[in-house]
């Protein structure tokens, strides 16, 4: 169904995971691939386990059972070294952006940059700042703290954070929630560069449809734990299936 | 046989007790496991013992010069009743050292930074930039907890000091105005019955409640959950713990030093 041509192993890949929180059972063996520079969009109502997917992703939170492949390797089982090698590889947006309160937008930047790049001079430590706040277009910001800034600014000053360490793979927590339509455009245009301009394999979070369609070359629905269905945008919402079209409906009407 | 399973092996209070003391066992000890390893973060430290240190340093030298004060004061018709107020000195001096200032120091510290260290910590956890900073392949134990702790431990017997110093000097202004004694006089007189010990024992205790003050901030804050209800009670719990600790580690440490004064 979803085959396309690609030699190459897949960045994530991730068979039959399972999760758990006491008796609420979140993730119930879902599957997923994200080929080298794809974009895929998990959409799904809040509460169905998306975040929880990310972070199972990026090490954060460990699965029950079955299996999370990052870059060839099984998350769960990396000590702390392989896990501090493999995130350098992995940007993650969160959804509230959590940028560091008591630093200015410099030190949010140069943060994980000087404690994970060794012998960089304050030259190159600076270039390398102003050029991830260029390219999210938020250069005049370096000197503020994240309370002055919007919460656009600071969705995009999160990414710019992911990105000063280059990451092969971008993990997004609802990039668009809370935003005003014209401000989701421009987080959706962002994404969209970034995949280009940074050569990222991505998971998009999110439940907005607008989001889904600009930014995802695949979608992939979750409900009630699982995979709904996976594939294009088209693919996924021309359907029958009653609780993915009272999604699409709901989301159209609001 | 009940087919319910049973959710708890005590009940679920005293099971959450034995728990909440394990996970304090575990962060403790992960403290020593990463103080060692790695990139030490001095630039953090010192920032830490200067907000620490700044942000005490008024209201401890309020309170510190108000006990050293209000303590001569109501000392005095006791040792005049025996015709003593000349000891005056060497007893307030005495209890200031061997016992009043790093208690002071502790609890206004515990108040003031365990509460800031609980809060700040706990507000970072909710808000996901703990998180942030592990997904940075930045290690967050190191560069919040480690750091925190270093700086209480190292900031809190300064102060302590500084309390001690106070204090004597709320003492000698209560002296010079009832007896007119002199500076130098109300000092040789206060020092004549300290001892190496007894200084030494005091930097001990506030080595102590300063650590103390710092772990238990950090861990409250560290492990901080359910919103922002999680962060005032994180920051609740981080004073009240404290200073619970420290005046078992008060009566611990007296015990210790009076077995070496005898």
């Amino acid at each position: 169904m979803e085959e396309v041509n690609q030699p190459e192993a897949p960045v994530i890949n991730i068979q039959d995971l399972h999760k758990s929180f006491g008796s609420l059972h979140v993730l119930r063996g879902v599957d997923l691939r994200v080929e080298k520079g794809e974009n895929v969009v998990v959409l799904g109502r809040s509460g169905t386990g998306k975040s929880v997917l990310i972070k199972i992703i990026a090490g954060l939170l460990k699965q029950d059972r079955g299996d999370c492949l990052v870059l060839g390797q099984e998350v769960s089982t990396l000590n702390q070294k392989e896990l501090r090698d493999l995130r350098m590889k992995i940007g993650f947006s969160f959804q509230n952006s959590a940028l560091y309160d008591s630093m200015t937008v410099r030190e949010n930047l140069e943060f994980p940059l000087v404690r994970n790049v060794a012998n960089l001079t304050r030259a190159e430590i600076n270039e390398q700042v102003e050029t991830v706040l260029d390219a999210v277009g938020l250069l005049q910001t370096i000197n503020q703290v994240p309370s002055e800034l919007s919460g656009g600014q600071r969705k995009r000053i999160g990414i710019a954070r992911t990105l000063i360490l280059q990451p092969e793979i971008m993990l997004y927590d609802e990039p668009t929630a809370g935003l005003d339509p014209i401000t989701c455009l421009e987080i959706n245009e962002l994404i969209n560069e970034v995949k280009e301009k940074y050569h990222t394999s991505s998971i998009i979070i999110t439940h907005d449809l607008t989001c889904a369609r600009a930014t995802g070359d695949k979608i992939a629905m979750l409900l009630d734990g699982q995979f709904l269905k996976q594939g294009t945008f088209e693919e996924v919402f021309n359907t029958e299936e009653e609780r993915i079209k009272s999604f699409y409906d709901y989301n159209f009407i609001q | 046989m009940s087919a319910k399973k049973r959710e708890h092996v005590y009940t679920r209070r005293l099971d959450s007790a034995f728990l909440a003391v394990y996970n304090g066992y575990v962060f403790f000890l992960r403290f020593f496991r990463e103080v060692f390893k790695g990139r030490m973060e001095f630039q953090e430290i010192v920032k830490q013992c200067y907000a620490i240190g700044n942000k005490s340093l008024l209201l401890i030298g309020m309170t510190g010069f108000i006990t050293g004060m209000v303590f001569t004061k109501q000392s005095r018709p006791s040792l005049a009743e025996f015709g003593a107020v000349s000891w005056l000195p060497s007893l307030v001096a005495i209890a200031i050292v061997r016992a009043l200032a790093a208690l002071v120091t502790a609890l206004i510290s515990a108040g003031k930074i365990g509460s800031s260290i609980g809060a700040e910590l706990g507000s970072m956890r909710v808000t996901e930039q703990i998180d942030a900073m592990e997904v940075s392949a930045v290690n967050p134990f190191k560069f919040l907890v480690v750091t925190r702790v270093l700086a209480s431990t190292i900031a809190i017997p300064i102060l302590m000091f500084y309390c001690t110093a106070v204090s004597l000097l709320g003492a000698f202004l209560n002296v010079t105005l009832n007896e007119g004694t002199s500076f130098i006089a109300f000092f040789e007189s206060a020092f004549e019955q300290i001892t190496f010990l007894d200084i030494f024992t005091s930097l001990a205790k506030s080595i102590a409640y300063g650590f103390t003050i710092g772990i238990v901030g950090c861990y409250q804050g560290y492990n901080a959950s359910k919103g922002t209800e999680g962060v005032g009670k994180a920051a609740n719990s981080a004073v009240v713990i404290s200073m619970f600790l420290i005046f078992i580690e008060e009566v611990i440490i007296v015990q210790v030093s009076n077995y070496f004064r005898i």
